[in-house]
């Protein structure tokens, strides 16, 4: 018997850790101590912050690259990284310090360039909450996921891989329990990436892909 | 006690954000919550408060509200304190610390068992900061929510307060461009408006053209305004400047309503600048509003086709939200809380010269479908963002977040 999927939805709470970049060096060596929380901040706490879309430059560390240092190579670079490719914050660090290495390398007028706004690391502190909200088949995910609120798809999507052992969402890791095999449609959830989406679009995303193969 | 005041807010955000103010607040119901601020009256801080109170109420919590009480030289003194933590190089004469020091303590005094008694105390700004040293027998968590733009303070006056805020559970911040390294979480949340507040509440059409004529405007003609203080930073001749470049291409008229100027001697010159600057044309209409014509603000911001706030420093802009509030694009300053808010293209523009405000405009006004279009995106951005049930969520995850310490991830049953 599979235990019942529980609903939970989450809030963020930022916190400055005053610490700030004035220029690439700066963000490189402030890089290499800050702690995990800020990377993870600053690649996924931008999907439940007021925002609106801008798919260029998903991460914090690219924004700024563009807009504060005005540096378009750097930042096309950073954007480029996807936080999903990274076993862990340890190596996704470590790409980003050497991306940066390799910028400054490159370009030595980068290093001294002042910043137009300094970066400023944020960490934050997750307050998960049960909804109460259980469904016992997976037929009810048809129903219940246009419903769910940015929270409760930001917890089960991109919360969900820093908490399970395959670093998969909590709707596969529940679905893989059932015998009947829905190889299919894990296969299809799987394709969806979360890090180049809205939490909105996500949510649309995987209700079609739910549907589809409801009526297939 | 009926859920009245919760069921008016379902109405506007939905249900299921409701509920999770609801689930938020559960283990944090019979907690004792103080909030001490430095008036009942007037400023951003007090509007929150007169609604954020009845809300934690309704939600199960035990909020109360204090205010402290000072004489002229007080304030005379946390004046200075506001200015100098925001820049200005000003020595604070000694005789005025040492009475901000003795209102405290007098304050300190009178409410002495409420704060010791309550599981958290909120205290706004730098007023009643030395409050926390003058409470021993505390027991609950204390919060400084700093509301000001600490970023470049005047270092003096700010190390003199910092030994009273550094000893504090936790602070709280507009923006982390504002806030200074302390020893102890800095939290970032925004503040909000009220959709309720007679500020935002929807008018009537009829109270509408009561206002276009009452100031003798045209309804035919496009209106541009910007509500704020007669204050250098809010750049008042700018809005001025913009306007007139923008005539040139657009029929237009000017709206440039504030109040409180009559206390502010510097509120008082800027005024008359802007007035100077005016130069009788009657399609600039500058306003003195007394401090409580919310609804007259309410009205003009919704008379207006695009809405101003083209401040050379600011700190959240309250003033912005309210215009998107009424799906009103804006033109603002690229400065501050006015850059989480106004999104080139979405909300409205950024700028950062009267040409770059006085091209929005003329942008907006002959693209009408655009500024509709960034309308109802900017009313849609702050129901989803700058409301107060937002700034109550994230007032309650805060507490629990306090609570069980700095874990990163806290689980609620």
């Amino acid at each position: 018997m599979i235990d019942p999927f529980a609903v939970k939805d989450c809030a963020l709470i930022a916190i400055a850790t005053g610490e700030r970049a004035n220029d690439l060096r700066e963000l490189r060596d402030r890089l290499d101590t800050t702690r995990p929380g800020c990377i993870y901040y600053h690649f996924w706490g931008g999907l439940l912050r007021p925002s609106f879309d801008d798919p260029e430059y998903q991460n914090d560390f690219a924004v700024w690259a563009y807009h504060g240092l005005h540096d378009r190579f750097l930042a096309e670079r950073l954007a480029l990284v996807d936080p999903t490719d990274f076993y862990d914050l340890e190596d996704l660090r470590r790409e980003l310090i050497e991306i940066i290495e390799e910028r400054l390398d490159e370009n030595e007028l980068v290093s001294w360039t002042a910043a137009h706004q300094p970066f400023q690391f944020i960490r934050s502190q997750i307050v998960v909450f049960d909804t109460g909200i259980r469904i016992s088949e997976p037929e009810e995910l048809k129903e219940l996921i246009p419903r769910l609120t940015v929270g409760s798809v930001f917890y089960h999507f991109v919360d969900a891989r820093r908490r399970t052992p395959e670093k998969n969402d909590d709707f596969s890791e529940w679905l893989m329990g059932f015998a009947d095999g829905y190889d299919e449609l894990l296969e299809q959830i799987a394709s969806l990436d979360p890090y180049f989406k809205s939490l909105t679009e996500l949510r649309a995303q995987f209700a079609e892909i739910f549907k589809e193969y409801m009526y297939t | 006690m009926t859920d009245l005041l919760l069921d008016k807010y379902q109405d506007i955000v939905g249900e299921n954000v409701i509920n999770n103010l609801r689930q938020l607040a559960e283990p944090l119901r019979g907690t004792k919550v103080v909030h001490v601020n430095s008036t009942r009256d007037g400023g951003g801080v007090a509007e929150i408060l007169h609604r954020m109170i009845p809300l934690k109420q309704e939600l199960g919590l035990e909020p109360s509200w204090e205010v402290i009480v000072g004489d002229a030289d007080f304030y005379q003194c946390t004046k200075y304190m506001h200015n100098t933590l925001q820049g200005n190089r000003f020595e604070i004469p000694q005789p005025l610390l040492k009475r901000y020091e003795e209102v405290n303590q007098e304050n300190a005094e009178r409410l002495r068992q409420q704060l010791e008694e309550a599981d958290f105390v909120f205290i706004h700004d730098p007023q009643p900061a030395p409050l926390l040293n003058l409470c021993s027998g505390r027991r609950g968590k204390w919060i400084w929510r700093c509301h000001i733009d600490v970023s470049r303070p005047y270092r003096p006056v700010w190390k003199y307060l910092r030994s009273y805020v550094e000893p504090y559970d936790a602070s709280i911040w507009s923006l982390a461009e504002f806030a200074q390294p302390l020893r102890h979480p800095l939290y970032l949340i925004s503040p909000s408006i009220d959709p309720l507040s007679e500020k935002n509440i929807e008018l009537q059409d009829s109270e509408l053209q009561e206002i276009i004529k009452q100031f003798g405007l045209d309804p035919d003609r496009p209106i541009t305004s910007q509500v704020s203080r007669f204050d250098r930073f809010k750049d008042p001749l700018g809005v001025i400047q913009a306007f007139r470049l923008a005539k040139t291409f657009v029929p237009l008229q000017l709206v440039l309503a504030g109040g409180g100027a009559t206390d502010d001697p510097e509120g008082e010159e800027v005024l008359a600048e802007a007035r100077a600057a005016a130069m009788d044309e009657p399609d600039i209409h500058i306003l003195l509003l007394p401090s409580d014509a919310h609804r007259t603000i309410n009205g003009l911001q919704r008379i207006s086709d695009i809405v101003l706030q083209k401040s050379t420093k600011e700190g959240f802009g309250l003033t912005v939200t309210e215009a998107m509030w009424k799906g009103k694009p804006v033109i603002g300053g690229n400065v501050g809380g006015i850059r989480l808010q106004v999104h080139n293209h979405h909300t409205g523009f950024l700028v950062n010269t009267p040409e770059g405000a006085a091209l929005r405009i003329r942008y907006l006004l002959t693209h009408r479908d655009k500024l509709e279009e960034m309308g109802q995106k900017a009313h849609q951005f702050v129901l989803e963002n700058f409301l107060i049930t937002r700034h109550v969520r994230e007032y309650l995850t805060l507490m629990l977040a306090i609570l069980r310490g700095t874990e990163e991830r806290i689980e609620l049953q």
